[in-house]
């Protein structure tokens, strides 16, 4: 555990790598405040030294020490804060590296990952987790740099004094550093898992939130709320356990404190009171001081040792951020992969195989010609893997044998770009931005002219209803396409494809949710879209399979029947039980 | 923050002595310095010798336990109060998402009360943690220090006085104006969430498009804007501390002056100059760390104000109209009912009224946004009336309670959503304690078995969060089985047979007719083959009703109905 986590401190040390001249001015700012804040209190000495007693008082030297400290005072305040500046520079731009880094890490990440994990789990590492993080760093920065030079500042002080007494103290201080290392370790530990129940919580609350409307239609309210408040005692015990476990660090730290403290008193005074002969000047005005530096000097160890924990506590966040970063991304576009340039629409699976799962078997020796042009209807039973033909020709997931060509060429030799640009895809979750309506069509076409969307729009029946919307195209949609009909969405995501008109589509049940006589516009729509092109359609209804020139039968993720919609009919297999099934009752 | 003070309820034991216990280390700390003075006076000046020197340093020890003991203890209440004044609220925060309206769903977002309940609520527990450990012994120790200041001297006392009250507005001033800055670096933060959640959700659709680097552009300029207004409120807030230092070091320089003419004239000593100067240093150490704790105080208030808004938000508006039940009306009576959801003015659903008998079947149909959902989820009192009633058994429908009224009802929405869990678990939604054989039974009426069967966990196979590892068909005729098991009354069907094929959705219309306890079914639907042998069907259009009657009555009546019966089965005819 120890391993890992030093490579972890590596790994965010080498973050800090960019603000190298920005972690010189935080030093530089630090050693100026430590060095005023540990000065200023010798020339207070210097004033009281002045004021001895009636009529005793020297008070040009006093108005001199006065300017003095006056200058002090600002140069350490104007420090203090550039420091506070620099540090907030620092944490909040590594914190925005991080998250860009991310960000950019879950655009590369295989669909797979993204398909298998909870989306609450990998917001809160993005979100909640580099918070904690940057809590942490910011900690480390304002009072480590400070910390460890107010150490080192009264230690010297201490040393001038009387060395003997400075190295007693240097000798039990380790105690203290042990002590808190001790701690240190042991909350890692029960931090991270409090951070592990925090990231299950928030899937639960994503899970539940996400899909209240069905909660509620089942009365799931109450079991609900036990499954939660069962997570929430856990996440409660836990974080119980590393809060409580975490701040005995102050306390255990403090103890060691009055041990060193009653140290110096004792060394002291006895030394005061044999006479020991050593080679030092002592008084009991000096012990006094030293027994101040001595409570000034442990009080950063308090303050340190209070930043370990919290650098413990951002490391394990740390290191859910990294787990997520170093997630292996998608196989990157082969090397001399070129770009896929205008195709006609010749679409070839030859021996593809492909399964989810390794030991589980889905699609075996699959082999379909289309040609430029043809419409490829995919039909069976629910759950035969029509889908699956989708993640395949998109390249969503990658086959685990054989190759699928467009024009001859392997998809897996051009890039995943040019690809997906050819494909027109409407899937059967519509899936919206929020953003404008404007906003959403022309996300494939981004520098789209109003004309166009417009045309786009009317083209797919979007118009009418988007004019009905209170901003017409300007009209946000919220999260997820919040206040909009299942249909609407489907609307307009049929016009996002119709603004960009690529050469082949790919439709997956897109009108399932659009009532019949809006379908069957945007199917003669669809109809002129797909002259031409080739086009690949998961649906449902055999009025529009009917009209393909191929038609895929499949079923446990192989093709069992292929042909024109006759000659499957002729065949009186599968397909033409599955069509005369449509009016049985 | 002062609403949030009820979940301290059942920990007052602990916040008490959380304090207490800090309060009681503070005081043994005071004793420090008295004892010191005693090593002097009497050890090494006067004649106590080496024995009472270490005697006296025992006793040091001997208090570093005390106060070991007693910072253990605070340590232990306050947390033990912090973690759970947090898990009420949570769970509190929880219930009430659980009864918002499906309105307010609509308005909030997920992703904003994902960041409510959990970021929020830590940053409050981090509050009260040290609220609990420091706020007694700051102040404490502070106003204890100006008061011995007054002992020693009346106008070094007035010196503490006016320092004290600067540093009280320059603390206050930071602290307000902070925090509408660190409202504004959460709601930032929100933006950050969304764009990745939205991400996440939009995967394929981002990746078909390929603009995966255009969305990286708009999440580092969201990310960017974030980071701006962090450093922002950074810099103000880091006016703090060595704002305090300054003007604690001022007045040193005030009170040595005042102490200096004093001494001159007799009326102090240079001792009380001395002590005056230490307890002003007293007042710094504590002030930072009160500083300090105002920092995170403030953040907590920023984020118990937005948790608050939650916990304010106006629960599902229960109106109860008792309409005298009357023995001989239908089942179920829509009466004159209009639907305004209060957006752009156009009515959702407008006059509608029909009645259904028990037992009978009604098909709903009618293009996109002819109110075909809005109309179903008035059974159920998802939605209120505008004006109009729906009555169930003669009673109106939000008189009956909505908990029994659900569990009258049992409802396959339009989006097929699965829980993580086992599928067993997930089937026992509408039941909890229904058996494998009633699930199975349930299963199989809904054309699920396959899907079971081809699990190799059967009814313990685990379901992925939002049913992932099942496809859209096998999700929808999982969710048409959950509401089977409920065995309910009412049974609605919200457009649940899209994503089957016809043989599936013609089987599955075949079982439902042949359950044993006869339920009234209603069915939503595209097609009309799925409908048409309902003994009912009401044509939706544009919120009104265009034509209620049965299939051929309506094939002769009903210009749309026809319209689309006809668009649907020219299949057949050609």
């Amino acid at each position: 555990m120890a391993d890992r986590q030093k490579i972890i401190i590596k790994r965010i040390l080498k973050q800090l790598k960019g603000y190298k001249i920005w972690l010189v001015l935080t030093v530089i700012c630090a050693l100026v405040s430590v060095a005023g804040m540990l000065a200023v209190p010798v020339f207070f000495g210097k004033i009281v030294n002045n004021i001895v007693g009636a009529g005793e008082v020297y008070f040009d030297s006093i108005f001199n020490n006065f300017i003095i400290i006056g200058a002090m005072i600002a140069v350490t305040s104007i420090a203090q804060w550039l420091m506070n500046v620099v540090n907030n520079h620092i944490t909040y731009n590594v914190v925005k590296d991080i998250r860009e880094e991310a960000f950019s890490h879950i655009q590369e990440l295989p669909l797979k990952y993204i398909d298998s994990h909870s989306y609450g789990d990998i917001v809160s590492r993005n979100i909640a987790d580099v918070d904690q993080f940057a809590d942490g760093l910011l900690m480390g920065f304002t009072q480590l740099f400070t910390g460890v030079l107010t150490i080192a500042g009264t230690l010297v002080l201490m040393l001038v004094i009387n060395w003997v007494i400075a190295l007693i103290v240097v000798v039990i201080t380790p105690l203290s550093l042990f002590v808190a290392k001790y701690i240190a370790t042991r909350t890692y530990t029960l931090f991270k898992k409090t951070s592990e129940i925090r990231g299950e919580q928030t899937a639960f609350i994503d899970e539940m939130v996400g899909n209240l409307k069905v909660v509620k239609a089942f009365n799931r309210e109450d079991e609900n709320i036990e499954k939660f408040d069962e997570i929430n005692l856990r996440l409660t015990k836990a974080s119980l356990k590393s809060i409580f476990y975490s701040s005995l660090t102050n306390p255990s730290t403090r103890f060691v404190n009055a041990l060193v403290y009653a140290a110096v008193a004792l060394s002291g005074a006895l030394m005061l009171v044999f006479n020991t002969p050593l080679p030092v000047v002592f008084n009991i005005g000096l012990l006094t001081s030293l027994l101040s530096y001595a409570n000034q000097y442990t009080k950063p160890f308090n303050e340190i040792s209070g930043v370990v924990t919290e650098l413990q506590n951002a490391t394990a966040c740390a290191r859910r951020i990294y787990e997520l970063i170093d997630e292996i991304p998608q196989v990157p576009d082969c090397e001399d992969a070129t770009e896929l340039k205008e195709v006609e629409g010749n679409v070839e699976f030859r021996n593809v195989y492909f399964s989810y799962a390794t030991d589980k078997k889905l699609i075996e020796n699959l082999n379909i010609s289309a040609q430029a042009g043809q419409r490829i209807a995919i039909v069976g039973p629910t759950g035969c893997g029509k889908t699956t033909l989708i993640n395949l020709l998109m390249r969503f997931y990658d086959v685990t044998d054989g190759e699928i060509r467009v024009d001859d060429k392997n998809i897996y030799d051009v890039t995943r770009k040019s690809l997906r640009q050819k494909y027109g895809m409407v899937l059967q979750e519509t899936w919206l931005k929020s953003g404008t309506i404007r906003e959403n069509i022309a996300i494939g076409k981004p520098d789209a002219t109003d004309e166009e969307i417009i045309n786009a729009s009317k083209a797919s029946y979007a118009h009418n209803f988007i004019n009905q919307l209170a901003d017409g195209y300007d009209t946000v949609i919220s999260e997820d396409g919040g206040n909009l009909s299942q249909g609407q969405k489907q609307l307009l995501c049929i016009a996002r494809i119709m603004l960009c008109l690529p050469p082949m589509l790919i439709l997956d049940e897109a009108t399932s949710s659009i009532d019949t006589r809006t379908e069957i516009k945007i199917q003669q729509a669809f109809a002129k879209l797909m002259k031409g092109r080739t086009s690949f359609i998961v649906a449902h209804r055999l009025s529009t399979i009917r009209e393909a020139d191929i038609i895929l039968v499949m079923n446990n993720g192989n093709i069992i029947e292929q042909g024109s919609h006759e000659e499957l009919l002729a065949q009186n297999g599968f397909y033409s039980k599955l069509y005369n099934s449509q009016f049985a009752i | 923050m002062r609403k949030l003070l009820k979940y301290l309820k059942h920990y007052k034991l602990q916040s008490v002595l959380a304090p207490f216990f800090k309060l009681l280390e503070a005081a043994f700390e005071l004793f420090v310095p008295i004892l010191v003075a005693a090593i002097i006076d009497n050890g090494i000046s006067g004649d106590g010798g080496w024995k009472y020197i270490v005697n006296v340093c025992l006793i040091l020890v001997g208090l570093g336990v005390i106060g070991l003991v007693c910072a253990v203890s605070a340590q232990y209440f306050a947390a033990r109060a912090a973690v759970g004044f947090s898990q009420e609220l949570r769970g509190d925060l929880f219930k009430k998402v659980q009864t918002l309206s499906y309105s307010a769903i609509d308005g909030l977002g997920t992703s904003k009360i994902i960041t409510r309940m959990t970021s929020d609520v830590n940053q409050i527990q981090s509050g009260v943690n040290l609220v609990l450990r420091l706020f007694m012994r700051s102040p404490f120790i502070v106003f204890g220090a100006m008061v011995m200041a007054f002992v020693i001297d009346v106008t070094a006392g007035g010196v503490f006085a006016v320092t004290i009250a600067v540093l009280c507005a320059v603390v206050f001033t930071i602290m307000l104006v902070s925090i509408p800055m660190y409202r504004r670096v959460q709601s930032d933060l929100d933006k950050v969430t969304a764009s990745t959640r939205e991400n996440l959700t939009g995967a394929r659709v981002i990746r078909a498009f390929c603009k995966e680097q255009d969305e990286i552009n708009s999440y580092n300029a969201r990310n960017g804007q974030l980071t701006k207004s962090q450093k922002y409120v950074g810099k103000f807030a880091a006016l703090m501390n060595p704002l305090t230092y300054a003007i604690i070091n001022a007045s040193i320089i005030v009170l040595l002056y005042v102490g200096a003419i004093k001494v001159d004239g007799g009326s102090l000593t240079q001792g009380n100059v001395v002590a005056l100067y230490n307890y002003m240093g007293q007042i710094l150490i504590e002030l930072i760390k009160l500083a300090n704790l105002i920092i995170t105080v403030t953040k907590s208030f920023a984020c118990a104000g937005r948790v608050n808004e939650i916990l304010e938000m106006s629960e599902e508006k229960i109106r109860t109209d008792i309409t005298p039940a009357s023995s001989k009306c239908p089942f179920i009576v829509f009466d004159k009912v209009c639907v305004n959801y209060g957006n752009a003015g156009m009515d959702e659903l407008s006059d509608l009224s029909f009645s259904v008998e028990k037992g009978q079947t009604i098909g709903i149909i009618g293009g996109t946004g002819a109110g075909k959902t809005t109309l179903i989820n008035l059974i159920p009192h998802f939605y209120d009336t505008s004006s109009g009633t729906v009555l169930i058994d003669g009673k109106n429908v939000n008189s009956i309670g909505d908990e029994k009224l659900r569990d009258m009802c049992g409802i396959v929405p339009q989006q097929a959503v699965l829980f993580k869990g086992t599928m067993r678990e997930n089937l026992q939604w509408g039941k909890n304690d229904a058996t494998d054989e009633e699930i199975m039974s349930a299963v199989q009426t809904a054309q699920a078995a396959d899907v079971i069967n081809s699990k190799p966990g059967g009814l313990d196979e685990l379901v992925e969060q939002g049913g992932k590892n099942f496809s859209g068909g096998q999700r929808q005729r999982l969710t048409i089985a959950r509401a089977l098991v409920k065995k309910s009354e009412i049974l609605i069907l919200d457009d649940s047979a899209s994503a089957l094929d016809y043989a599936t959705d013609a089987n599955l219309r075949k079982s439902l007719k042949q359950l044993p306890y006869k339920p009234t079914v209603f069915i939503v639907s595209q097609r009309t083959s799925s409908i048409r042998h309902a003994d009912k069907i009401v044509v939706l259009d544009g919120g009104k009703a265009v034509g209620i009657g049965t299939h051929e009555e309506l094939l002769k009546t009903c210009e749309i109905y026809r319209e689309i019966h006809n668009s649907q089965f020219s299949v057949k005819e050609a």
